[in-house]
């Protein structure tokens, strides 16, 4: 087989070209002046983050020609990719907001910090556009060494160097997963292309068993990345351990990446089998969110039970992805929005109620916290009562739309799990909301209010209100984006 | 869409358009308690009251658009979310109609109740306006999700209003509250996806519109499923016995207005929903389950009014004088006649009145001694006569006496139960003696006997007390004289629903001349 040079043409991974342009810039800087990190940096970074947006949007309007795929069949500038796109970028923006204050703060404001969210991000959108097996893994390799770093950020605490290299080696454990099902996967179809494995798997006589162990492995390490029951182990100490605006960014990042990758993944390349790998979906998505749920509650600790609030949250998408229709998957691009916003508004507040560092994130730091600030017991009660899933919130009609999907694919017992499992959910969310409203503050100083988080904060607020009172402005766009081709 | 002036929206969202306005408005600079007392707090009293008044006096439009027919009216249709075909679908018929404007009739009334809250003002009034609008949207919501939405709405303000302004226990009870209420409807969300998408093969598309999805053709298992899911939600929020044990703790628990309201209204969902949505659109399976409903509602008669009898806190005896009477309102609802039905619903807007009634006395009771125990009261007559002739009108509309209101919904209730099937009727019927028994004797416990030494200079009623005792004993009077206005809209919707499981749907005369005499 002769082998034809791709035309270079780079303009649909423009948005990845600048953020990682950003990124080295800040390195260069930050390694001639060292003395000027802190806030510059940020506002380069943010800069960064909105002209890449600014990029994708214009790829929206300007939809790319017929053929879809590009630079060889790697990359996919499709809707579905630019949604994604446009949603991580998003993430990042708040990650920097978070980030400096939080940095200022504690006094570690360094450059490293912006250039490695900024890789971080570039590793995500091109996970989401990402039409080859091994770009995926690419991706997810960028992505995931720059968390493993931004976790250990704060080197003076021990318990951030700890989360980091469980972290590593957890997730290096994962990327040989992901490595040996791209093998099995190419030995059954000859190629690591989603579309040309689709193709050879839905010919005539192909090994399934072969596919099926592919497929399997390929699940087992995308859920590693976005926090699924059995293979959650580091997702608590990670959170809990690495920097609160490090924590929110990845807990909405890559989960978002993740499932971008995993639902092209499974959607296109496994298409012609995911009947056979339905049971296990169903499984891996009913164990995630009653574990996530139920160890939930036995959490002291606000970034430890907004981890296992996260790993639930991973179960319910996986119900719109079990659904395998095209209402599960706007339904899951709907629920990743809701989810992102307010796991990053969550965060937020705990950056808010910190003050300093990682300070106060125990329970009982909450207790009469609408008193101490009302405005911010407010907002943590509506981030609360929207990851329970009570309405008018964005996390109620994202429920329902996932539910919905399942339902229309005869996954009715699934939904049951689903809602049961919201109930137990339900529970501690709700502790938090007694211990922030219905206690006696343990300090009565007020919780001041900071200009940082609290964009971040109006933002988070703001989607998960909308989007819980008028679904529809994002549910429209999302008809035609979450169909999916190659 | 009929088009013209939007009662219902209207209604529905005016009181949250106030409680905005007063969450906007609560960390405005304002004098301090020290420098104004109470009065610095009034301003949002002031604003929440006129609010709720503002809402019921655009009810009142409702009541003179309303046509005395069945089916639904003043009906307003809107895109929701397109892509589910989940609408915005408002509309009232005779049943929802008096159960809007019981809730804009005693959400006032529960403001002037709660003048003496004295934290966090605001907010407290803000959930209660938030509470209205959740209620209100839940009585007149025809799209299933709509509904659910308002359903599990008014969860977190109601839930807010115990735990923070309870007393005692009040975070357990709140807590209790939502996780039964949250746990019950959780299945309610599957069967109502499953049945919408049950829809799209039945109907053509997707929809949540109740009112295409009556008459949908259901397996008769699937129909026994679902109705259980639907029952379940509303089970545990009428409450039906056994799944009532969240209503003593979260009725004694909240604060006077937080039980009016509960009691008044939010129990009635429960009830509403039953003949909304599990005999509208599961008529097979409602009878199939008619006898295990009738079964716990007589069950749950009997109980509460046991357990009230031996009660001396006055509002956990309240509280489950509440299950007892809600038991006669399910009782009625599935008896499967016309004067079954029709007493269940005016018995619904009964038992808002008197209990709510009866919550507002115990919280003027309270105010006055600082207790609840009855062991600790006595003799209050002496001092507060007008309180003390208020609470013996209520008590006696609360146990059905003949020319007050609760006498004409019981007495359907029993009648229409009685034609259908007699033992529950018979059994039934020793709820009335015993709330006779157990609301005299509080009132005697209450009102005669020695005065405690420290009662002596218990003060009578105060001119805002007037304020919110004068209407609604008004109203159980006027309703015990003369109910015809009511019956003869609550009838043809009445009629509508009870000939989809009916014993004896050509019963509609006798209910005519019962109710008009």
């Amino acid at each position: 087989m002769p082998i034809r040079p791709p035309d270079l043409v780079l303009a649909p991974i423009l948005p990845e070209l600048v953020l990682a342009g950003v990124a080295m810039l800040i390195l260069l800087v930050d390694a001639a002046r060292p003395s000027r990190g802190g806030r510059a940096m940020a506002v380069v970074a943010f800069v960064g983050v909105l002209g890449a947006a600014a990029v994708v949007l214009r790829q929206w309007h300007v939809p790319a020609a017929d053929d879809l795929t590009v630079l060889g069949g790697m990359v996919a500038v499709d809707r579905f990719a630019l949604f994604f796109r446009l949603v991580i970028l998003g993430c990042a923006a708040l990650g920097v907001l978070l980030g400096a204050h939080y940095l200022e703060r504690t006094g570690e404001g360094r450059g490293e910090y912006y250039a490695l969210l900024l890789f971080a991000t570039a590793g995500m959108t091109l996970l989401a556009s990402a039409a080859d097996l091994i770009v995926v893994f690419l991706a997810l390799e960028v992505l995931s060494l720059s968390l493993y770093v931004l976790t250990g950020f704060s080197w003076s605490r021990l318990a951030s160097q700890e989360a980091s290299l469980k972290y590593f080696l957890l997730g290096a454990f994962s990327s040989a997963f992901f490595l040996y099902g791209i093998a099995l996967a190419y030995g059954a179809a000859g190629t690591t292309s989603l579309g040309g494995i689709a193709e050879a798997l839905s010919g005539p006589g192909q090994s399934t068993a072969l596919a099926l162990a592919a497929g399997g492995l390929l699940i087992v390490g995308f859920s590693f990345k976005v926090a699924a029951v059995p293979f959650h182990m580091w997702t608590p100490d990670v959170y809990q351990g690495a920097p609160s605006p490090v924590t929110a960014f990845m807990a909405a990042g890559t989960k978002v990446a993740g499932f971008a990758a995993l639902i092209r993944v499974t959607t296109v390349a496994l298409g012609p089998v995911s009947w056979e790998l339905l049971p296990a979906l169903v499984a891996v998505s009913a164990l995630t969110m009653v574990v996530g749920s139920i160890l939930a509650i036995a959490q002291d600790d606000v970034k430890r039970m907004l981890a296992y609030s996260s790993i639930a949250h991973a179960g319910f998408v996986l119900v719109g992805v079990a659904a395998a229709n095209q209402e599960g998957v706007s339904g899951s691009m709907f629920y990743l929005v809701a989810y992102a916003a307010m796991i990053l508004g969550s965060f937020a507040v705990v950056i808010v109620v910190s003050r300093t560092g990682e300070g106060r994130t125990s329970l009982r730091s909450y207790r009469g916290l609408a008193r101490r600030n009302p405005v911010l017991g407010a907002l943590l009660a509506l981030f609360l009562l929207s990851l329970a899933g009570i309405p008018p919130t964005a996390g109620f009609i994202a429920k329902v739309l996932v539910f919905e999907a399942a339902v229309r694919a005869g996954l009715e017992g699934l939904v049951v799990v689903a809602v049961l499992a919201s109930v137990v959910a339900a529970f501690f969310y709700i502790r938090l909301i007694v211990l922030a409203y219905m206690e006696d503050p343990e300090e009565t100083e007020r919780v001041p209010a900071e200009a940082a988080p609290g964009v971040a904060l109006g933002v988070a607020a703001a989607l998960t209100l909308v989007l819980g009172i008028l679904p529809g402005l994002l549910l429209d766009p999302l008809q035609n984006a979450a169909v999916l081709r190659w | 869409m009929t088009g013209g002036f939007p009662w219902l929206t209207v209604t529905v969202f005016l009181p949250l358009v106030g409680a905005v306005a007063l969450l906007a408005a609560a960390p405005l600079p304002r004098r301090r308690p020290e420098a104004g007392g109470f009065a610095g707090e009034d301003p949002w009293r002031w604003l929440a009251l006129l609010v709720s008044i503002a809402t019921f006096v655009v009810s009142l439009g409702i009541l003179t658009e309303f046509r005395a027919e069945p089916g639904f009216q003043l009906v307003e249709d809107l895109d929701w979310i397109g892509p589910l075909n989940i609408r915005y679908v408002l509309g009232v018929d005779g049943i929802s109609l008096f159960m809007v404007l019981l809730t804009t009739f005693l959400m006032p009334l529960a403001i002037l109740a709660s003048w003496r809250v004295d934290r966090q003002v605001p907010y407290f009034m803000a959930s209660l306006l938030a509470l209205e609008t959740a209620v209100l949207g839940a009585f007149v919501a025809l799209d299933l999700l709509l509904f659910f939405v308002f359903f599990e709405g008014l969860l977190f303000p109601m839930y807010l209003v115990i735990g923070i302004w309870g007393s005692g226990r009040r975070v357990y009870a709140a807590v209790k509250f939502f996780l039964f209420t949250m746990a019950g409807s959780a299945l309610l969300l599957v069967a109502i996806l499953f049945l919408a998408f049950r829809a799209e093969s039945a109907l053509g598309q997707v929809t949540f519109d109740l009112r295409e999805l009556v008459g949908m053709d259901l397996p008769a298992a699937t129909a026994r499923w679902l109705f259980l899911a639907f029952f379940l939600a509303f089970a545990v929020k009428v409450p039906l016995f056994p799944l009532h044990t969240w209503l003593p703790d979260a009725h004694t628990e909240a604060p006077t207005a937080g039980s009016v309201i509960l009691a008044g209204v939010l129990l009635k969902i429960g009830a509403y929903g039953l003949i909304r949505f599990n005999l509208t659109l599961f008529p097979g399976a409602s009878e199939d389950f008619r006898g295990l409903v009738i079964t716990l509602a007589v069950i749950g008669i009997v109980y509460g009014a046991v357990v009230a009898l031996i009660q001396t806190d006055i509002k956990r005896l309240v509280a489950y004088s509440s299950v007892s009477h809600l038991g006669f309102v399910v009782m009625g609802i599935f008896a499967g006649t016309l004067q079954g039905m029709s007493g269940g619903v005016i018995q619904m807007v009964n038992h808002g009145l008197s209990t709510g009634a009866l919550f507002l006395l115990v919280g003027l009771l309270y105010d006055r001694t600082h207790t609840r125990d009855l062991d600790r009261l006595g003799g209050l007559a002496r001092r507060t006569p007008v309180l003390a002739g208020f609470f013996l009108v209520v008590a006696l509309s609360s146990l059905g006496l003949p020319g007050l209101n609760g006498f004409v919904g019981e007495f359907l209730i029993l009648l229409g139960t009685f034609d259908a099937s007699r033992l529950p009727a018979v059994i039934g019927a020793t709820g009335v003696i015993l709330s006779a028994i157990y609301l005299l004797w509080a009132y005697q416990r209450s009102m005669h006997g020695d005065l405690p030494s420290e009662l002596e200079s218990t003060p009578d009623l105060s001119v805002r007390e007037y304020a919110f005792m004068v209407p609604i004993v008004l109203a159980i009077v006027a309703i015990g004289v003369f109910p015809k206005p009511l019956l003869d809209r609550i009838e043809p919707a009445a009629d509508r629903h009870v000939r989809l499981i009916a014993v004896d749907p050509a019963s509609a005369d006798a209910v005519r001349a019962t109710g008009g005499g």
